[in-house]
């Protein structure tokens, strides 16, 4: 066996039905460092259009037979990943290195990266790398206003990849837009010569312990209401905000609070991101999350800037920023006085249980 | 096996990463490992306590959380605490309510 990476990354390339997938897909592919990705494709429908405009079909390619990639997320996905890693193992195919999954349309990302959280055997074979949505600039604007799916598309995104722009003349406004969605994400015209494979796929900050997760920093201080073509408020109701706080984070008091809110909230938190200063570490901790998904924290080598502060961005569907603020801060950092002591337990004869008996 | 998915198999949750390079933890000694149990049974029951639940440490290996007429549950980890908070309280437990969150407020103001 060559010396493959314990772990394969995984590049999850999604956006809205005809946004330009393949066509990205297929400019990637003819790029030689693909040479060693294996590419996994839903077809949607019987009809396998997307098979027959993809040129690279050999034996690292995997047809999913039927249905979109997520209803069928821990059956057919995770069945044809396996079938992948056998025969890798075996030698039937070459050493990939790299994945890339395509997802149709109509898909919501989070079951592909759950599938691989979630099975047994892939979760210690592979890791999610970066999602990359095409974002169509002719109709991107109204699958936008029409569609969930096309905005929790543009919400998971690590790198958006604005396509068809030599049909528009000026793409401000929907960029503008997908910047209020997520506003901590890479924003690529599709004719930008600096668009290369590596700038696409490569782990960003959430797998690389050496620098800040985002190169474009955070600049979201404000919560900024995602508006709809006209400029009226969506009506999902889509919000992105960070939170920066001072004083440090207690990590374990951080952990219970982010399973309680994703326990409660899960479906409406599409994108938890942040460097957080915890307490008693002198390293920042960067940690990652889509949806129920929270990927494991990474220990940063150091910090990106004099910055010590953490910064929490999210990008939620209907909750309220101040509150997530108000609670974040409640729940999670170290107290004031940083005397180090235990905090007190609310008293005993006062609980919030709804009574019970007299 | 994992309450959310029911697959079997066990589901490492992202507190309670395997130590590997690059990765947060504090998974990596025995001591540490220990350590950091009582400290997340401690910060779990600063918040369960306001929803008279407990819970405890279970041989290192699993956590038992209880309410005050004894029922109690074992769970494997922080992913199924929530779940099964709720379902011994009987009604969902939301960090954005505000008496929760003026609760724990208090309890950093002391």
């Amino acid at each position: 066996m060559t010396d493959l990476p314990p772990f394969t990354s995984v590049n999850l390339l999604t956006g809205f039905l005809g946004s330009g997938k393949t066509t990205l897909l297929k400019r990637l592919l003819a790029d030689p460092s693909l040479a060693d990705a294996a590419v996994l494709i839903n077809e949607f429908g019987e009809t396998g259009l997307d098979h027959h405009l993809v040129e690279r079909i050999d034996e690292n390619m995997v047809l999913l037979q039927s249905g979109c990639v997520c209803c069928t997320v821990r059956g057919e996905l995770a069945d044809a990943i396996r079938d992948l890693l056998s025969k890798r193992d075996r030698g039937i195919v070459p050493p990939f290195r790299r994945l890339v999954i395509e997802s149709t349309g109509l898909a919501d990302p989070f079951p592909v990266l759950s599938t691989l959280k979630a099975d047994p055997v892939l979760r210690h074979h592979f890791k999610a790398g970066s999602v990359i949505t095409t974002v169509d600039a002719v109709n991107g604007m109204r699958s936008l206003d029409t569609y969930l799916e096309s905005n929790r598309q543009a919400a998971v995104a690590d790198r958006i990849v604005v396509t068809k722009t030599d049909l528009v003349p000026d793409t401000e406004r929907l960029i503008e837009r997908l910047r209020r969605i997520n506003p901590d994400c890479a924003i690529i015209d599709v004719r930008d010569p600096a668009l290369s494979v590596d700038a696409l796929l490569a782990d960003d900050g959430c797998s690389r312990g050496n620098q800040s997760q985002s190169a474009s920093g955070f600049y979201c201080e404000e919560s900024l209401d995602v508006t709809d073509a006209e400029g009226n408020p969506h009506s999902a109701r889509f919000r992105s905000f960070s939170i920066s706080v001072d004083r440090p984070v207690d990590w374990t008091a951080f952990g219970i609070w982010l399973t309680m809110l994703i326990n409660r909230h899960g479906e409406q938190v599409l994108r938890v991101k942040g460097i957080l200063n915890i307490a008693g570490e002198e390293r920042p901790v960067a940690i990652h999350g889509v949806q129920h998904l929270v990927h494991p924290p990474v220990h940063m080598e150091a910090w990106p800037s004099e910055d010590r502060r953490s910064h929490v961005v999210f990008i939620v569907d209907g909750l309220d920023p101040g509150l997530i603020k108000r609670s974040f801060e409640a729940f999670t950092l170290v107290k004031r006085a940083a005397d180090g002591g235990p905090r007190r337990e609310a008293r005993d004869e006062e609980p919030m249980m709804v009574g019970i008996g007299g | 096996m994992c309450s959310l998915c029911g697959i079997l198999g066990g589901n490492e949750h992202w507190a309670d990463a395997v130590a590997r390079p690059g990765i947060y933890t504090r998974n990596t000694e025995r001591l540490d490992r220990r350590r950091e149990r009582v400290n997340r049974v401690n910060a779990a029951n600063r918040v369960l306590s306001c929803f008279a639940l407990s819970l405890s440490d279970w041989q290192g290996s699993s956590y038992v959380i209880a309410n005050r007429t004894g029922k109690s549950e074992m769970i494997e980890d922080l992913g199924h605490l929530w779940p099964a908070a709720e379902k011994m309280t009987g009604r969902p437990l939301d960090p954005l309510d505000l008496a929760l969150i003026a609760r724990m407020e208090a309890m950093c103001d002391d």
